[in-house]
């Protein structure tokens, strides 16, 4: 990971990425300060686009705005984006706070024995130490849905597979570089998947099709076989089945 | 009724792209060549995105069921006939029922587009009708057509008549020069390699799909690593991984990741690269933001007043052709 440093608070990098994509960086590092800054500004521009933006994509550090330069060129988008950030629009709505069901059972949890080896702990203690945590959602990437968490404990800090497993499957409640993730749709791999949620950060059809926005927390809360495959066949009717607290 | 005769993947249904939505993950899709999506859907009349067949290196054969159909074609270089009758790699004409169509690669090109006077009736997934075949939704079931498949038409019109050629002189592109702005992440590479990066020649391999353009050359050597905190990827961003050959993320990308990107294919250029066949030698220009957009404001220009259709003037001759006109001196008695 690149150099770390005194992110906050400095007046961020404007990088291009071609000339309808414009990357404002606050930093360099995963870090929940950033990312708090990078959703800060997502949420001040979205609240009152500039005619020729077309979407923002906030990831653990940067905001990337993609706009049409036809309708907006980059040095009105740049005032724009510095107007926002003088108003201090920096005063985002606090994140929600999920509980998210999620079953170790071994059946569902494929790769936790693997986990416990490499860990240097028992099945049962790696299980709780990744219930008992409170995580970040800091960005999705990769696929639909799929959630790049932080708040993993130190102790199940595991680098990434040296090469993908075959595809997890759907609901994969994972963990690898540090992070842990949740992966929607069945994918190839090479994080470590350690239970299985029967909730779906995106279900097509379903209002809202996205349930989770970067910048909210959440928990994991076990259930047993019996529960998960319940609540899964909730899920599939188009039910939420994670809870939310304002 | 569109049926698919042939099909040896490849082939998919795509608007201009899924947008909106790249923040929870999802991969906007679209045409890889969307100057050439526009102007064949621009041809009759369509709005710019209208859902269309993209056809790449695999070919496709199709007929019309029931009824007539306006169609008009884009792209590369392909060969394409109706009921062996040649024509032009930019054409428009109705296409008949009873008659089939086909569309194969060509010398030069890499993606052909057939827009249909109508709509192809499939159902929008977060508002787009962009197949993108890893999630596995958009156009038909989330997936490339095959042979046997139905694609339902509304709104079908028919009134073109015989092959009429596109007077689209802006898709004769070249794949020699493609221009790019550089960065986002051009400060993870010495001013050296950013100098080789836009003099040496790269040839585009063949193993390159709808999600990237891998490219062979002497490996780039980054000064700061290779590994970065994941951030937002724009289509034709050229991110060099750890081995040093640059990858060109197009349509399919993912919306965010993880390595350096030197530069970034301008706007107007991403057709031009997308038709690259495997083997075309390039090379980099770096342009402004400002040529950029200016490249980018050029080509709406072209497109904005509609497309001339001209009779069709044969300016090359395949052999069948030939053959069958009997001009080949003692080849034919």
């Amino acid at each position: 990971m690149a150099a770390p440093g005194p992110d906050t608070g400095g007046r961020p990098r404007f990088l291009d990425a071609g000339e309808a994509a414009l990357v404002v960086e606050f930093g360099a590092r995963v870090d929940p300060a950033l990312n708090d800054r990078v959703l800060a500004l997502d949420a001040a521009l979205n609240a009152k686009p500039p005619r020729g933006l077309a979407e923002t994509v906030p990831t653990y550090r940067s905001l990337m705005i993609h706009y049409d330069p036809l309708a907006l060129s980059r040095d009105a988008l740049v005032a724009a984006v510095e107007g926002r950030l003088a108003e201090g629009g920096a005063a985002r709505a606090g994140g929600r706070r999920w509980t998210i069901p999620c079953c170790y059972d071994p059946a569902f949890a494929e790769d936790i024995a693997e986990v416990a080896d490499l860990a240097g702990r028992d099945v049962a203690a790696v299980a709780a130490l990744h219930a008992e945590a409170e995580y970040r959602v800091y960005m999705y990437g990769f696929a639909p849905g799929f959630a790049y968490l932080g708040g993993l404990p130190e102790a199940l800090a595991l680098p990434r597979r040296p090469s993908p497993r075959p595809p997890h499957p759907p609901g994969a409640v994972m963990i690898g570089g540090g992070l842990a993730a949740i992966g929607t749709f069945p994918m190839p791999t090479g994080w470590y998947v350690l239970a299985r949620t029967p909730e779906r950060l995106f279900a097509e059809g379903r209002d809202p099709a996205f349930l989770i926005e970067s910048g909210d927390t959440l928990r994991f809360e076990p259930v047993d076989a019996g529960t998960f495959t319940a609540l899964e066949r909730r899920a599939a009717g188009g039910e939420i089945v994670a809870r939310v607290a304002a | 009724m569109i049926r698919i005769l042939e099909a040896r993947g490849g082939a998919t249904l795509q608007d201009a792209g899924r947008y909106g939505a790249m923040r929870y993950g999802i991969t906007p899709a679209g045409p890889m060549d969307p100057l050439a999506h526009a102007t064949a859907n621009r041809a009759l009349g369509n709005p710019f995105g209208a859902t269309a067949i993209e056809v790449g290196l695999g070919g496709l054969s199709l007929a019309v069921e029931e009824a007539p159909l306006d169609i008009a074609l884009a792209g590369g270089a392909f060969r394409i006939d109706c009921d062996g009758r040649p024509l032009p790699p930019a054409a428009a004409l109705t296409l008949r029922p009873g008659m089939a169509l086909r569309i194969r690669a060509g010398r030069a090109g890499a993606w052909c587009y057939l827009a249909v006077a109508g709509r192809i009736d499939v159902a929008p997934v977060l508002g787009s009708t962009a197949t993108h075949t890893r999630s596995g939704f958009g156009g038909l079931d989330g997936r490339a057509l095959g042979p046997g498949d139905g694609l339902a038409l509304a709104e079908a019109r028919a009134g073109l008549g015989e092959p009429t050629a596109l007077v689209a002189p802006w898709l004769d592109r070249s794949p020699e020069t493609i221009r790019v702005v550089l960065g986002p992440q051009d400060d993870y590479f010495a001013e050296s390699e950013i100098a080789a990066f836009l003099t040496r020649d790269w040839t585009v391999s063949p193993k390159g799909d709808r999600m990237a353009c891998f490219l062979d050359g002497t490996p780039l050597t980054h000064a700061k690593g290779h590994d970065i905190v994941s951030d937002g990827i724009a289509m034709g961003a050229i991110q060099v991984p750890g081995q040093g050959l640059p990858i060109v993320l197009m349509a399919d990308r993912q919306p965010t990741g993880g390595y350096p990107k030197i530069a970034t294919v301008i706007g107007a250029d991403l057709g031009r690269l997308a038709q690259a066949q495997g083997g075309t030698r390039l090379r980099f220009r770096a342009v402004s933001v400002a040529e950029a957009v200016a490249a980018r404001r050029a080509e709406a220009a072209a497109l904005e007043p509609g497309i001339a259709l001209e009779p069709v003037v044969r300016t090359e001759f395949s052999s069948e052709f030939l053959l069958g006109r009997n001009l080949i001196d003692g080849v034919v008695g």
